[in-house]
């Protein structure tokens, strides 16, 4: 059945699969948002364990969906995943360590006999958080500013600069995206806390919280303008479908938006959803922000990894040779694989459902203090 | 595609990627055997709704935690060092690679993730039996994720279900089931899982019988040490089992790998296995120095372990290297000739491709095809770099199996003073429960020595060497990698051994 949809089919499909795993992980970044959120908001120990337990319980969930993203890549589009990877070396092993150190810093953090101290486990945090997303973010940056390499006859990689990939950080629009999405965390790690935290006699602590979500986005926005007045506006990469070949095309990412008018609904659906999450978190004191922001939040993810790779545009575009960027028709697996991996991904719809039903059954009750600091709080974080 | 090939290159790469997967082997297993051991032991819980079994599960639980924390920090490198060391590797075999590294995100590690919330923080959020689902979720969610990887280990240690593409120069996956049913990656997931088993086993054991000598925590001690040495036994005799069948499959797939583990240097009827030997480290391919300075040989074993009878020939390196005609085995020397001749003609093909010459191209394709299956044969320099480090495999070979024979002994003697009810008396079996855990933690990492070094020059079998496979870059940021992989977890390991020991001394909480 699926054997015999068209290889184009597949590799479409498989952007749009990998770009809503990408965007879901946008959203669990609530994750980070909240690591960074830690000293500002605990003020004392009661409330940094709310905090840290209310957002442990799912910092596997937003790890797991950062793995799966480079499993997806690797499997469907696996050029991308050797030429980035191999060659963009320092930006990911940079990634790679913030979230290496994250992966101990609940567990080990209010351990007894933890030589770090529970400060050394909280700079971590706060390292993965910040430096982590920053440098995610600069990396997507490249999806639209290009990167240095030259892929060679056996499309092997070579990049053309010494800091392999780390050049990346020096242009402004790759470094906006990022430190927007680390703000777009803070806003998403507040919502989320507000939400998931009961606050009962801790009226302080909710107001702080309530006033991180606008403060955060507030931060966002001359990010966010860059980001979008820099992609409008800017030349793109653009290939010819007939022939492959790939050139420069003034207001490309615009022409791109207005040429796929479904994108260009999901960014602005996408953005007014976070503005409207943020609003009634601050103005008419809800605690369901979290949802609005965070289905904007995948939206926008959506309608910027489909601007990048839809509509003739490379998604890993070069600039150090045009002719080498990736597009995701000539960075894919073969037929074959797509059809067998698009076969697994039928389980994809299960597994949401499992990950929701639990998700549900367990924050049914918010979280109390009672539950971090009693007995009964023995295998908490 | 061999224009510069760096040796310094390749071994930091190879450096780093053993680094970082023993490493991360050091925390694996303990979790793959530990959480099916908290399932049972709470299964027991909800079974007879006895309080202490609860207060059981909780305290190995919470050492299970530790301890996976620290796993799946090492583990997220592993996945993107592929890209980032591998690139080559990752592009010509992306295809087949990708796909259960896909799937075991997909169907193992949500199961995990998911699971592992409710089970550590939904004793009061969910009711009992979906409390008991979720650990038995993590349970398999966890040795899930070893299936996957290690078909995909299995894969690259015997490649099946793909073909070369001339056109892309790269290998394209024909078919899944070849390769997630590999009867290799079936050995290799069954071998690995049942020593994980055996050691988490070895742990409860370890740390009960601690316990036991110092009279604390008695009655929960005995029960974990009941259960532990019942597990332990089953997993180790399925380990010696699962074993034997990896033999076997080198003797099939990885001759020269089987010859490396035993030392054999001339092939041989009735081949001997190795007991007890102290290797001869000056032997070359084809020279005449005696392979070993001491050895006690078992006559005719070999033979049996590698093909399934007795008296059968086994050939040894050097028949591998320069080839036996008299047993129809084409040594690397010819290969290597024929490899070379397989990367010229599809070089040509390439060319007059590109030069829009059909009738040439098609005959440089043919030509390519007669000597398809050596093309990676053709970046060898010399026969000899064919060979794998003998003494390395050796010795981590009959280490892994020594300790693994012991441990049959070791469960079987605590099995029978737990039947005998004798098992808090006897506190001489304590020190060699200890020690077996540590030794089984030896014999692991031995255990992926003889898999890994014993394959070498290739990243898959036959088909790719790993000086091809790697990132074209300059090794000095590999190194500096390595460096900072060696004292993260170092750092995080002494991090880790601290508050696992703090926690078994505090112990679990006494049920009155």
């Amino acid at each position: 059945m699926i054997g015999s949809l068209d290889q184009t089919v597949l590799q479409e499909l498989w952007w749009i699969l990998a770009s809503t795993v990408g965007s879901l992980f946008l959203f669990l970044t609530f994750v980070q948002g909240g690591q960074t959120l830690l000293w500002q908001l605990g003020r004392n120990e009661t409330e940094k364990s709310l905090i840290i337990n209310s957002i442990g319980r799912k910092w596997e969930l937003t790890f797991t969906t950062l793995v799966l993203f480079g499993g997806a890549l690797f499997a469907a589009f696996p050029k991308f995943y050797a030429t980035s990877f191999g060659g963009a070396y320092w930006v990911w092993m940079a990634i790679l360590f913030t979230f290496i150190v994250q992966a101990v810093s609940f567990e080990y953090r209010k351990k007894p006999g933890n030589i770090l101290g529970s400060l050394g486990y909280e700079v971590f945090l706060f390292i993965n958080g910040s430096i982590g997303i920053l440098l995610i973010g600069t990396a997507v940056g490249t999806f639209f500013t290009g990167s240095n390499f030259v892929l060679n006859e056996y499309n092997l990689v070579s990049w053309t600069t010494p800091f392999r990939g780390l050049e990346a950080a020096q242009n402004i629009f790759n470094i906006s995206l990022g430190l927007f999405l680390v703000f777009n965390s803070r806003v998403l790690g507040a919502l989320y806390l507000l939400n998931n935290i009961d606050f009962s006699d801790m009226e302080a602590f909710r107001q702080r919280t309530r006033d991180a979500v606008f403060s955060n986005f507030l931060a966002a926005l001359p990010f966010l303008l860059v980001v979008v007045v820099g992609l409008l506006t800017m030349k793109g990469f653009n290939f010819d479908p007939a022939t492959g070949q790939v050139d420069m095309v003034a207001f490309k990412y615009l022409k791109n938006l207005l040429a796929m008018p479904p994108v260009l609904v999901l960014l602005l659906a996408g953005l007014a959803l976070v503005i409207f999450g943020v609003i009634s978190a601050k103005f008419k004191e809800q605690d369901k922000g979290i949802w609005f922001a965070g289905l904007g939040t995948v939206l926008v993810g959506l309608s910027v990894f489909f601007t990048a790779g839809f509509n003739h545009t490379p998604f890993y575009p070069s600039r150090a040779d045009l002719q080498s960027s990736l597009t995701i028709y000539n960075a894919s697996s073969s037929h074959y694989t797509l059809t067998i991996m698009t076969y697994v991904a039928f389980l994809i719809p299960l597994v949401l459902a499992y990950v929701a039903y639990v998700w549900s059954l367990m924050d049914k009750k918010r979280l109390e203090a009672a539950e971090v600091t009693g007995i009964e709080a023995d295998e908490n974080y | 595609m061999l224009e510069h090939v760096n040796l310094s290159l390749v071994n930091w790469a190879r450096a780093q990627f053993a680094l970082t997967a023993m490493y991360h082997w050091l925390f694996v297993p303990l979790t793959l055997g530990l959480t099916f051991l908290c399932a049972f032991f709470e299964t027991i819980y909800v079974k007879t709704g006895k309080e202490e079994w609860k207060a059981l599960t909780r305290f190995w639980m919470k050492l299970f935690g530790i301890n996976f924390a620290i796993g799946v920090a090492t583990g997220i490198i592993l996945e993107f060092e592929f890209g980032t060391n591998w690139a080559n590797y990752s592009w010509m075999v992306g295809d087949i690679f990708g796909a259960p590294l896909a799937i075991e995100g997909i169907v193992a590690f949500f199961l995990e993730a998911t699971f592992f919330a409710v089970m550590f923080f939904g004793w009061n959020r969910v009711s009992k039996d979906f409390h008991l689902f979720s650990t038995w979720m993590v349970a398999i969610g966890s040795n899930l994720s070893a299936l996957w990887i290690l078909v995909a280990n299995g894969w690259m240690q015997y490649p099946t279900g793909m073909v070369f593409n001339p056109d892309t120069a790269r290998f394209e996956m024909h078919n899944f089931f070849d390769v997630i049913l590999s009867p290799y990656a079936i050995s290799k997931f069954t071998h690995a899982t049942t020593s994980g088993f055996a050691l988490s086993s070895l742990f409860v054991i370890a740390v009960s019988s601690w316990y036991l000598a110092r009279r604390r925590h008695v009655l929960m001690a005995r029960r974990s040490i009941a259960v532990a040495s019942v597990f332990g036994l089953l997993a180790s005799l399925l380990l010696g089992l699962t074993g034997d069948e990896a033999a076997f499959m080198d003797g099939k797939h990885q001759p020269m790998k089987l010859a490396a583990m035993e030392g054999l240097w001339d092939g041989a009827n009735n081949a001997p296995v190795v007991a007890l030997g102290i290797v001869n480290g000056m032997k070359k391919p084809g020279d005449f120095h005696e392979p070993f300075v001491y050895s006690l040989k078992i006559p005719g074993l070999l033979s049996i372990l590698a093909n399934r009878q007795p008296g059968s020939f086994v050939p040894g390196i050097n028949d591998l290297v320069f080839g036996n005609q008299e047993r129809g085995i084409t040594g690397a020397e010819q290969k290597i000739e024929m490899g070379r001749r397989a990367a010229k003609s599809l070089a040509a093909y390439k060319n007059a491709k590109k030069a829009g010459d059909i009738q040439k191209a098609s005959a440089a394709l043919d030509e390519f095809n007669k000597y398809r299956n050596y093309f990676g044969y053709g970046f060898l320099k010399a026969p000899e770099d064919a060979v794998p480090p003998v003494s390395i495999t050796f010795y981590s070979f009959h280490m892994m199996v020594a300790v693994g024979t012991g441990m049959i002994l070791i469960f079987l003697l605590y099995l029978f003073t737990t039947a005998r009810g004798t098992v808090e008396q006897a506190t001489w079996l304590y020190p060699f429960g200890v020690l077996f855990f540590f030794l089984a933690y030896m014999a692991g990492e031995a255990g992926w020595v003889v898999a890994e070094v014993g394959r070498q020059p290739w990243a898959i079998q036959g088909l790719l060497p790993v000086s091809i496979a790697r990132t074209d870059i300059a090794p000095d940021n590999v190194k500096l990698t390595f460096f900072m992989f060696l004292a993260t977890f170092t750092l995080l390991l002494i991090a880790e051994v601290k508050i696992m020991l703090k926690q078994i001394q505090i112990g679990p909480e006494e049920v009155k």
